[in-house]
């Protein structure tokens, strides 16, 4: 990627009068040697296997260690067929679910899109689906809102981590608020601006977050992370939407993340040395985990 | 990283690195074999060996022996394919000096008796790295067309190697020269940015002093 803060792709929105996801498309046409066709038609077939991905959702399903699935179907439920109204209303609990459902697909092993990391994958369908099947039945505008995602994981890509190995959740569920925030507000009719500032308020506000799988796989708390990174995308692009902005400028939070990453202890980086992992539920859960790996 | 290394890629869950980073080293290490996998004894180490089971480390490196991809949805079933398709396997862990912690050793034998010893680590994003083939130092990503010969350490085989791919209007993007002691075994890798031709790759494999010429180009 050609850009690599968020104030050279707004300078280049103001002086060429472009959108957001308009200078990411022609510079990922740029930099791959495609044409806007190919480049749109890349966006799509990403795009489908994501939707695809949501609706063949499994509730029965169970990761080979037995610790996730079934949640994502228990919240659809609730949000369904619950005789009271849930606190957070039911297009909410539907991302919530789409979040947990995608994030369970993952860990048994179905087919996802990792956006930008596996871990995170929940994150930006449970945004988008529910968006798509329930407020705006147009596909154009979707894939606008994708690329507007993937210019702001570029970004904090080049300038930080995306990786929990890296730099601890953060970098994972961190960067994909971040590029659900954006994308929503791209939606919602947000300016380049505010795409940036839900962008920025997003990864704040998860600023610190540690990788501290249990038994070292992506399950736990990876598929409820996703839920956070969901919820806090969508109360970022209504913030934004509002026109609160971010004290801290956008660019300045994502060095923030990488400062913050650098100095995270490295069993707190994906090692399942601390947090949650090191509890004493999770090192049991890792104890009985490496004993059933002597069956090969 | 490009756009869709971002989004992307679509792969089967649950690690890009576990998972979709071990279906490509089995599919690697399968076409460097070139031959149709018979056998394969898989050796794991650090992490691979700790958390391989959980994240489907196992089910994903059969699956790219048998020639799958990391998106393909037939992953989590490669064991049963395996066994139908008369491939014997075994798993077991080893710790290896020096290696980067998502490693895998994979010792293979073909149809036609070819065999091969592999260790690839899965560095991130799904992408992968080749650390050795028969137990010489290499370093490579098979991302683009790479050209591998085995040959006698002795004068002249780097000379009948470039000469042939400048005539052939192949340009090479990187070369590698390793050899385990001099005059002894040596291997050149050689990633180029045009694909070899295959009567290219014949001719050389007749040459004098040349024991064995393998060619990979793995268009995404």
């Amino acid at each position: 990627m050609s850009y690599q803060s968020f104030e050279q792709v707004l300078q280049k929105c103001h002086t060429e009068e472009k959108e957001f996801w308009q200078v990411i498309m022609e510079d990922d046409m740029a930099e791959r040697n495609v044409s806007l066709q190919e480049s749109m038609e890349h966006m799509r077939a990403t795009w489908d296997a994501m939707l695809l991905a949501a609706v063949t959702y499994e509730g029965d399903l169970k990761s080979s260690s037995g610790l996730v699935g079934g949640d994502g179907r228990r919240m659809e439920e609730y949000a369904h067929n619950t005789c009271e109204e849930s606190l957070c209303g039911e297009y909410m609990d539907d991302c919530i679910a789409g979040a947990l459902q995608m994030g369970e697909s993952n860990a048994c092993m179905k087919r996802i899109v990792a956006a930008p990391t596996a871990g995170a994958c929940g994150v930006l369908p449970a945004v988008l689906v529910p968006f798509f099947q329930k407020r705006c039945r147009n596909t154009d505008k979707i894939l606008k809102a994708m690329y507007v995602a993937a210019g702001i994981g570029q970004i904090i890509a080049t300038r930080s981590f995306i990786s929990g190995a890296a730099g601890g959740c953060q970098a994972e569920i961190g960067s994909a608020s971040s590029m659900a925030a954006g994308a929503l507000t791209y939606l919602q009719g947000g300016n380049c601006e505010q795409i940036a500032t839900a962008a920025a308020m997003a990864m704040k506000n998860l600023l610190g977050l540690v990788c501290d799988p249990v038994a070292g796989l992506v399950e736990v708390p990876c598929v409820k992370r996703n839920v956070i990174g969901t919820v806090n995308a969508m109360a970022c692009a209504d913030m934004a939407m509002a026109g609160i902005v971010s004290r801290i400028p956008p660019d300045q939070v994502m060095d923030a993340m990488k400062e913050v990453g650098d100095k995270m202890d490295a069993s707190l980086r994906e090692t399942a040395l601390g947090g949650l992992a090191r509890t004493e539920e999770g090192v049991k859960i890792a104890e009985k985990m490496h004993a059933s790996q002597e069956n090969w | 990283m490009n756009l869709f290394d971002i989004l992307g890629p679509v792969m089967v869950g649950p690690s890009s690195s576990h998972t979709a980073g071990a279906v490509r080293i089995g599919y690697i290490s399968g076409k460097l074999l070139q031959d149709h996998v018979v056998k394969a004894e898989i050796l794991l180490h650090g992490s691979f060996a700790t958390t391989g089971v959980g994240h489907g480390t196992d089910k994903a490196l059969i699956a790219g022996l048998l020639g799958m991809r990391p998106d393909d949805i037939r992953i989590p079933t490669s064991f049963e394919l395996a066994k139908k398709n008369g491939m014997e396997f075994s798993f077991s862990t080893v710790t290896l000096k020096d290696a980067h912690p998502n490693t895998a050793v994979l010792r293979l034998t073909g149809e036609h008796g070819r065999k091969i010893e592999v260790q690839a680590a899965s560095i991130g994003g799904g992408r992968i790295l080749i650390a050795k083939l028969d137990g010489i130092d290499v370093n490579f990503s098979a991302e683009k067309p790479t050209l591998i010969v085995h040959n006698v350490d002795q004068p002249g085989h780097v000379a009948q190697v470039t000469t042939m791919l400048a005539e052939k209007q192949v340009n090479i993007a990187t070369l590698q020269l390793y050899r385990d002691k001099r005059g002894g075994y040596a291997v050149m890798v050689i990633e180029t940015d045009q694909e070899v031709p295959e009567e290219s790759v014949t001719w050389l494999e007749q040459l004098d002093g040349i024991i064995k010429v393998t060619y990979i180009n793995v268009e995404e």
